[in-house]
C-alpha cells in the first residue's frame, strides 16, 4: 500500500515535469502555427527549421561555444583541481572559497559583471567575449568534480610510482590523471550541458550579431514564438537522449 | 582523439574569423520588419552579405548601438530615436549619391522636423498608434476614445503596450485631452497620467503588458483590446475578420521609422547599397506585403494596387493625420523623469 | 555614458595572452621535468578567476558608488531606497524647487526587491514540500528506483530553459490545452496565466530538480543502519523519519534551498514571459536598468545590493551546516 503510494506520488512528480515537454513535442508536429488546434499532423516546421539560417547560424555557435568553453575549462579545472589538492590547508581553504563564489553569485550578477568588464576594457563583445564568459562559469564546477577524486585517491600510489623511477610528469599522466578520471569526465559533462543551456550570462556578454540559441529564443518571445522552435528542441531533446544512451552503453560496457 | 579535439577546437576557431572575411553589412532591424526573402535577393544581386539583427524596443536600441561600436552598419529607429541618436552623434551623414531610389518617398514625409533635409536618416515605414479590438467583445460605440482602455466592461482583456513613450502617451493624451501633450514637460501633467496607468493596472483592467506578441494573441482571441501599431493591426485584421482598428479622437502618435546608418559603421558604402535597395519600388512593396506596414514609398504605394490604397488602417486619412502628432526626443532630464514614472506603472501590483 | 577611467582596448587581449603563454610555460616545465611545485598548476586558474571572477565583481562596486563621469558617490545607493530621487534632483533643476518638494520618496526598488525575496521565499517552500517526499522515495532502497529516476529528472533539464518556460505557455493560455479541457467538462475558462501562481508555477518547475538533487544524495549517503537501528528501539515510521532521517539529510535540504533561492530571486525570464508585466520582479529590474535606461551605475548598485544580500543568507544558511557537506549535482 505504502509502496503504490510512494509510486503513485513520484510518478505525479514526473508527470509535472514531462507533461510541458510532450506538449512541445506534439505540437512540433501541428501543420498549423495556433499552439491551441491542432490542424494535422506535418513535418513543416521540421523542414522551416532547416532551411532557417539565423536559427541554424544560432544552433552553430550554441555548440561551438559549448566544445571550446568545455575543452579550455576540462583543462583548467583539472589542473587547478591537482594544484589546490597539492597546497598547504591555508591556501586551500582560500582557493575553495574563491572556487565557490561564482556558484553563489546569481547569474545575472555574474552576466552583468562580465558585461562591465567587457566595456570597461573596450573589448568589442561578441563571439569570443561569449566563449571567455562560458569558460569562466565553467572552470568552477570541473574542479568541484576533479577535487573529491582526488581526495579520494590513495597518496601512495603516486609515492609508489616516484620510488617506482617515474618522473612526477610521468607520474602525473599516467598515475594521478587516470585515477581522476571520472571526474573529469563528469565535470567536462556538466560544463558541455551548463554552457549548452545558458541564457542569462549569454546575454549579457554578447552583441545582437552573435546570437546562441537562448538569446535567440529570448529575441523570439518577444514576438510570439513560431512553432520551428518546438521543433528545434524536440530535435535537440532525442539527440541529447541518444547520447546519453550511447554513452551509458560504452561506460556499461567498459565496466563488464 | 586528441587530434579530433585539436581539430575541432581550430575549426570552431576559426568558423567566425572565416564569416567575417565576406563584403558584409550588418543590420539591425525590428522584430518582423521586412520580407526575409529580400535579404537573400539584396545578397544574391550585389554580392554582399546581409547580418540581420532585430530589437523590439526603441530604447533598448538605442543602449544597443552604443555599447557595441561598429556592430551595425544600418539601423532603423523611429522619428524621435534618430534625434536622440543625432543628438548624441552617433550618426553618420547619408550620400544621397549613392541613393537614387530616394526620389521615391512621399513629399510630405521629406525633409521632416525630426531631421532637417533627411540628412541622416531615410523613411522606411510609417504609421499611427491606435486600438485594436475584437468587434464580438467591444461595443463599437465605446471604440471612439483612448478611455475604453479604462472601461469595467472589459476589465482584464486589455493588453497595454510596455513601450515608455507610447504608453505615456495615451495617458496624457487623456488627461490633457491635448495632442501637443504627448511630448509634454509638465510634470503636474506628467504624473496624473502616471496615476492614471497606475489606477488601470491596479484596478485588474490590464491583462498583460507587453510588445509584439499581442498581434498573435488578439488573433487567437486572448484579448478584447489591445494596444497597437497601425501595421500590427493590419497583419491581425486580415488574419481574423473580427478585428478592428481605429485611432481614438482624443489623438495619437504618428510615427516614421527610418533607416539610419551609424558613425561607427565599418560598412558605410554596403549600407547605402542596402538603403537604396529598401527604397526600389519592388522591394518596398514585397516588404509592405508582408509586414502590412504602411509604407512612404510612392512608387510601392502604386505598384501595390487598389486593395492597398483603400485599406484605412494603412492610409490614414487627412483628418486622421491632423489629429496625430510626432514624438519629439526629450533631453536626458525628461527622460529620467518618464522612465522613473514608467517604472512605477510597471512596478503597481493588481489589488 | 561609459566612464573615462578605462584600460587600453587591448588591455584583455594582452591579459588573455599572457594566460596562454602562462599555460603553457606550466605545460612545458611540467614536460622537461623542472620539478616545478604542483600547487603551481592552479596558477593559471587562479589567474583566470581573478580577471574574470574577481575583477568583474570589483567593477561592479566601481560602477555602483561611482556616478556618470566617474565621480565617487552615493546616489546610486539613495536611488534603491528612493526610487525617486533622481527624478526629485532633476526636477530641481527643470521646474524649481516647490515642484521638486512634491515628489514623496519612490518605493519602486525596494518594493520588487522585497516582492522577489517573497516570491522565492513562497517557491523554495513549494519545491521542499513537493521534493523532500519526492527525494525519500527515491532513495528508498526496497524500490531501487533512485539511478533511474535521477537520469529522469535530468532530462527535462537537456531542453532549454526557455522553451520549457514557454510550453507552460500553450497549456495556462485563455485558449490553451488546460482551459480546452475545464470547457469541455463544463466549469468554462480561468484567467491561468499572468499572475502571480503562473509565475510560481514557473519557477518551481525550473527549479524543483535542485531541490531534490541534493536532497536526495544526502539521503542515499546516509548509513541505512541508522534508520534500523531507530525502529529496533521502538520507532514508528514516522518517528524515524523525524528523529533521523530528516536531521540526516539536513546537509542536502540547506543545499537545496540555496541552490532553489538563489536563481529564483534573480530570474528574469519566467515573469516576463507567464506574469506579462504583472509580476515584477528583481531580475526584471536590473535587466531593464542596464538595458533599456542604460544606466550602468544604477544597474551595479541593484546588483551590488542583491549580492550582498544572498551572501548574507548564505552565510546564515552555512552556519546551519558548518561543515558544507551538502551535496550538490556533482
Amino acid at each position: 500500500m505504502k509502496r503504490v503510494f510512494k509510486r503513485i506520488y513520484l510518478a505525479l512528480i514526473l508527470i509535472f515535469l514531462y507533461v510541458p515537454i510532450l506538449v512541445l513535442i506534439v505540437q512540433s508536429f501541428n501543420a498549423g502555427k495556433s499552439r491551441a488546434k491542432w490542424e494535422g499532423f506535418s513535418f513543416h516546421w521540421y523542414q522551416e527549421l532547416v532551411s532557417n539560417a539565423s536559427i541554424m547560424n544560432a544552433l552553430w555557435v550554441t555548440v561551438s561555444v559549448a566544445i571550446i568553453a568545455t575543452i579550455v575549462a576540462t583543462i583548467l579545472g583539472t589542473l587547478a583541481a591537482i594544484g589546490i589538492y597539492s597546497m598547504k590547508k591555508r591556501p586551500q581553504a582560500v582557493m575553495m572559497t574563491i572556487t565557490n563564489l561564482p556558484n553563489t553569485m546569481p547569474d545575472i550578477v555574474t552576466g552583468v559583471s562580465l558585461m562591465l568588464l567587457y566595456i570597461f576594457a573596450k573589448v568589442e563583445r561578441g563571439y569570443f567575449t561569449m566563449v571567455l564568459a562560458h569558460i569562466t562559469f565553467d572552470v568552477p564546477y570541473v574542479v568541484l568534480s576533479v577535487l573529491p577524486k582526488l581526495k579520494q585517491m590513495n597518496t601512495h600510489i603516486y609515492e609508489a610510482a616516484l620510488d617506482l623511477g617515474a618522473t612526477p610528469a610521468y607520474a602525473l599522466t599516467h598515475v594521478i590523471i587516470p585515477e581522476c578520471k571520472q571526474g573529469i569526465v563528469t565535470g567536462a559533462l556538466l560544463a558541455f550541458t551548463l554552457s549548452l543551456d545558458d541564457f542569462t550570462i549569454s546575454y549579457f556578454t554578447t552583441s545582437p550579431l552573435v546570437q546562441n540559441l537562448s538569446t535567440l529564443i529570448y529575441s523570439a518571445t518577444k514576438l510570439g514564438i513560431s512553432p520551428v522552435y518546438y521543433a528545434l528542441s524536440s530535435l535537440m531533446f532525442v539527440v541529447l537522449l541518444v547520447l546519453l544512451l550511447i554513452v551509458n552503453h560504452r561506460t556499461g560496457d567498459n565496466k563488464g | 582523439m586528441k587530434k579530433t579535439v585539436c581539430l575541432l577546437l581550430t575549426l570552431a576557431l576559426l568558423l567566425p574569423v572565416l564569416a567575417m572575411a565576406d563584403e558584409v553589412v550588418n543590420v539591425f532591424n525590428w522584430e518582423d520588419y521586412i520580407d526575409e526573402s529580400m535579404l537573400a535577393l539584396f545578397e544574391e544581386e550585389t554580392g554582399i552579405k546581409v547580418n540581420y539583427m532585430r530589437f523590439t524596443d526603441n530604447e533598448e536600441m538605442v543602449i544597443s548601438v552604443e555599447s557595441n561600436p561598429g556592430a551595425f552598419d544600418v539601423v532603423f529607429p523611429s522619428e524621435y530615436m534618430v534625434e536622440r541618436l543625432m543628438n548624441k552623434g552617433l550618426l553618420s551623414e547619408i550620400n544621397y549619391d549613392n541613393i537614387p531610389n530616394f526620389k521615391n518617398i512621399r513629399d510630405d514625409l521629406l525633409n521632416p522636423a525630426y531631421d532637417a533635409n533627411n540628412a541622416h536618416s531615410v523613411p522606411y515605414m510609417w504609421g499611427t498608434l491606435g486600438i485594436l479590438y475584437n468587434k464580438n467583445l467591444v461595443d463599437e460605440a465605446d471604440v471612439h476614445t483612448w478611455n475604453v482602455l479604462w472601461n469595467e466592461k472589459y476589465a482584464g482583456q486589455i493588453l497595454m503596450m510596455d513601450s515608455l513613450r507610447d504608453t505615456m502617451a495615451v495617458a496624457l493624451l487623456l488627461t490633457t485631452g491635448d495632442k501637443s501633450s504627448v511630448n509634454s514637460t509638465d510634470f503636474t501633467q506628467l504624473s496624473a497620467a502616471a496615476e492614471l496607468l497606475k489606477q488601470q493596472k491596479s484596478a485588474g483592467l490590464v491583462k498583460a503588458y507587453g510588445l509584439d506578441e499581442f498581434k498573435d494573441k488578439m488573433v487567437a482571441g486572448e484579448g478584447a483590446l489591445a494596444m497597437v501599431y497601425s501595421g500590427d493591426a493590419e497583419y491581425a485584421i486580415e488574419l481574423n475578420e473580427d478585428l478592428a482598428y481605429v485611432v481614438p479622437d482624443e489623438g495619437s502618435n504618428i510615427w516614421v521609422d527610418c533607416a539610419v546608418i551609424p558613425a561607427s559603421a565599418r560598412n558605410k558604402e554596403n549600407a547605402e547599397k542596402f538603403i537604396d535597395f529598401l527604397c526600389r519600388a519592388d522591394v518596398a512593396a514585397a516588404n509592405v506585403e508582408e509586414i502590412g506596414y504602411c509604407s512612404p514609398n510612392k512608387a510601392a504605394i502604386e505598384l501595390l494596387g487598389e486593395d492597398y490604397q483603400e485599406s484605412s488602417v494603412m492610409n490614414p486619412s487627412d483628418e486622421v493625420i491632423a489629429r496625430c502628432e510626432y514624438y519629439h526626443d526629450l533631453d536626458e532630464t525628461w527622460l529620467n523623469i518618464y522612465t522613473t514614472l514608467y517604472s512605477e506603472v510597471l512596478s503597481t501590483k493588481v489589488n | 555614458m561609459i566612464n573615462n577611467l578605462q584600460l587600453p582596448p587591448w588591455a584583455l587581449w594582452a591579459m588573455v595572452l599572457a594566460l596562454i603563454v602562462f599555460i603553457a610555460m606550466v605545460v612545458i616545465s611540467v614536460r622537461r621535468n623542472h620539478g616545478i611545485k604542483r600547487s603551481l598548476f592552479a596558477s593559471p586558474y587562479i589567474l583566470w578567476m581573478f580577471i574574470f571572477t574577481l575583477l568583474p565583481c570589483v567593477l561592479i562596486a566601481y560602477y555602483a558608488f561611482t556616478d556618470v563621469n566617474g565621480h565617487f558617490t552615493l546616489d546610486n545607493f539613495s536611488s534603491f531606497w528612493d526610487s525617486n530621487y533622481i527624478m526629485r534632483e532633476n526636477l530641481r533643476s527643470v521646474a524649481g524647487d516647490e515642484m521638486a518638494a512634491t515628489v514623496a520618496r519612490g518605493s519602486v526598488n525596494v518594493d520588487t526587491l522585497v516582492y522577489s525575496l517573497w516570491m522565492a521565499l513562497l517557491c523554495t517552500v513549494v519545491s521542499l514540500i513537493l521534493g523532500y517526499p519526492a527525494a525519500l522515495f527515491m532513495a528508498d532502497r526496497k524500490m531501487k528506483l533512485g539511478p533511474t529516476l535521477v537520469v529522469l529528472f535530468i532530462i527535462p533539464m537537456w531542453m532549454n530553459f526557455l522553451l520549457r518556460t514557454i510550453a507552460w505557455m500553450s497549456l495556462l493560455e485563455d485558449n490553451g490545452l488546460i482551459n480546452a479541457f475545464l470547457e469541455r467538462i463544463g466549469v468554462g475558462k480561468v484567467q491561468l496565466m499572468y499572475n502571480q501562481q503562473a509565475v510560481l508555477l514557473g519557477m518551481v518547475y525550473n527549479f524543483l530538480p535542485f531541490m531534490v538533487f541534493p536532497i536526495y544524495t544526502s539521503l542515499s549517503k546516509m548509513d541505512p543502519k541508522l534508520a534500523e537501528a531507530a525502529q529496533d528501539l521502538g520507532c514508528n515510521d514516522m518517528l524515524t523519519l523525524l528523529k533521523v532521517t530528516m536531521p540526516l539529510s539536513l546537509p542536502g535540504v540547506i543545499s537545496g534551498i540555496t541552490m532553489v533561492f538563489m536563481p529564483s530571486v534573480t530570474t528574469f525570464f519566467i515573469p516576463r514571459v507567464l506574469g506579462g508585466g504583472n509580476t515584477r520582479m528583481f531580475g526584471d529590474l536590473i535587466e531593464s536598468t542596464f538595458k533599456t535606461a542604460g544606466n550602468w551605475n544604477l544597474g551595479s548598485a541593484l546588483s551590488l545590493i542583491m549580492m550582498v544580500l544572498i551572501l548574507i543568507s548564505l552565510s546564515i544558511l552555512r552556519k546551519a551546516d558548518p561543515n558544507g557537506e551538502g551535496g550538490g549535482i556533482v
